[in-house]
């Protein structure tokens, strides 16, 4: 069977998924995992940008699936790391054009030859969803610990949980203030989690850094220089190849732990 | 004053936090359900009908809610029955008072 699909969707916008898509793909290719990263908003494409490939891109999925080139041909490549390819979205046609039987043919193709398919989800729970979820073998869903964020990822874990097959969802809380948390005035991971009941991939803090990276078109795990949301990047990606990195606490009210953590070398975030 | 004296015996406003939980669990158990409050309600009516054929309760106690545990959503009815029927005079009906 080849690769594993990953499908990284939220229902609501704008809470991360194409800077977490982008990340987690640099961090399994730095831990010399094969991977692509299919960018299925079609029509709003970013991942793109994020990745710092827009200038590279020859042919999109939708020249794919109606013919125009060979698979191979749309990949475009990451040079900074050892195998990391973007198939990149078309920018001028609707989602229509990509049906979920393209997407289950596309990633079949692409199964054989890498270890990592992440594909990044359009928001909403209609067509782009539909097109991203198919092809899935399992789902990240992401949210911000706010309440329109919590209850669109609720719905979309709904969705999902009501497929006839049966595909394993984990959770990754992204944006998290430890800051505010501690003041009571942003839902903890265990709010989220206690709401929400499903397995917790990760959580990612809020960082500045975020924002600058994608100015430049460098994710944040690219870069040499340690930042909290990076480390919990590369945390996720690590469970996702199945090692056992532990969750450490954002929101422990005595700090205690956050400092031995650090004392550790561990990242103050998960 | 009066929130020196709430924080003196303890009760105090819940943070923004705590309401965003509160108002989340509440929202889901609708989301889920597909079943508005309104709904609800008109159900609780139609069920206490359908109790009271059977056993003598205390409506003003009936508290039938959506609950979650997990990712699953509960059907809870508290239904308390009257158990102190036999020391209230029984109700009065029409006919009673049209005794002399």
């Amino acid at each position: 069977m080849g690769a594993r699909v990953i499908t990284i969707t939220s229902g609501k916008g704008g809470v991360g998924k194409t800077t977490a898509t982008a990340n987690l793909a640099v961090s399994l290719a730095t831990l010399n995992k094969k991977v692509v990263c299919v960018d299925a908003d079609i029509g709003l494409r970013n991942l793109d940008v994020v990745m710092g490939l827009e200038n590279r891109i020859v042919y999109d999925l939708v020249d794919v699936v109606e013919g125009r080139c060979k698979l191979r041909q749309a990949m475009v490549k990451d040079k900074r790391v050892p195998d990391l390819y973007l198939l990149p979205a078309a920018q001028t046609r609707d989602k229509t054009a990509v049906s979920p039987q393209d997407m289950v043919a596309l990633t079949d193709q692409l199964r054989e030859d890498y270890d990592l398919i992440l594909i990044d989800s359009p928001a909403g729970i209609e067509w782009g969803f539909r097109n991203a979820l198919a092809p899935a073998d399992e789902v990240i869903v992401i949210t911000n610990p706010e309440v329109s964020a919590v209850r669109d990822a609720d719905r979309i874990i709904g969705l999902i949980e009501a497929e006839e097959r049966r595909i394993p969802v984990s959770l990754m809380i992204n944006r998290v203030k430890p800051e505010m948390v501690r003041r009571g005035d942003m839902l903890s991971v265990n709010d989220v989690m206690e709401i929400l009941s499903i397995r917790l991939l990760g959580v990612v803090p809020e960082d500045q850094e975020i924002l600058i990276s994608s100015n430049k078109g460098t994710p944040l795990t690219l870069e040499d220089h340690k930042t909290p949301a990076g480390e919990a990047f590369l945390n996720i990606a690590r469970r996702v190849t199945g090692e056992n990195v532990p969750l450490i606490s954002l929101d422990q009210k005595g700090g205690v732990l956050r400092r031995l953590a650090r004392m550790f070398g561990s990242s103050d975030s998960t | 004053m009066a929130s020196f004296l709430e924080r003196l015996i303890g009760r105090r406003d819940p943070s923004s936090a705590e309401l965003a939980r509160e108002r989340l669990k509440l929202v889901l158990v609708t989301d889920r359900s597909d079943l508005s409050p309104d709904k609800l309600e008109r159900m609780q009516g139609e069920i206490i009908q359908v109790i009271r054929k059977y056993l003598e309760i205390d409506e003003t106690e009936v508290a039938i809610k959506l609950e979650q545990r997990d990712r699953k959503t509960y059907l809870v009815a508290d239904v308390p029955l009257e158990q102190d029927r036999i020391y209230k005079p029984p109700p009065k009906t029409d006919e009673d008072e049209a005794k002399p």
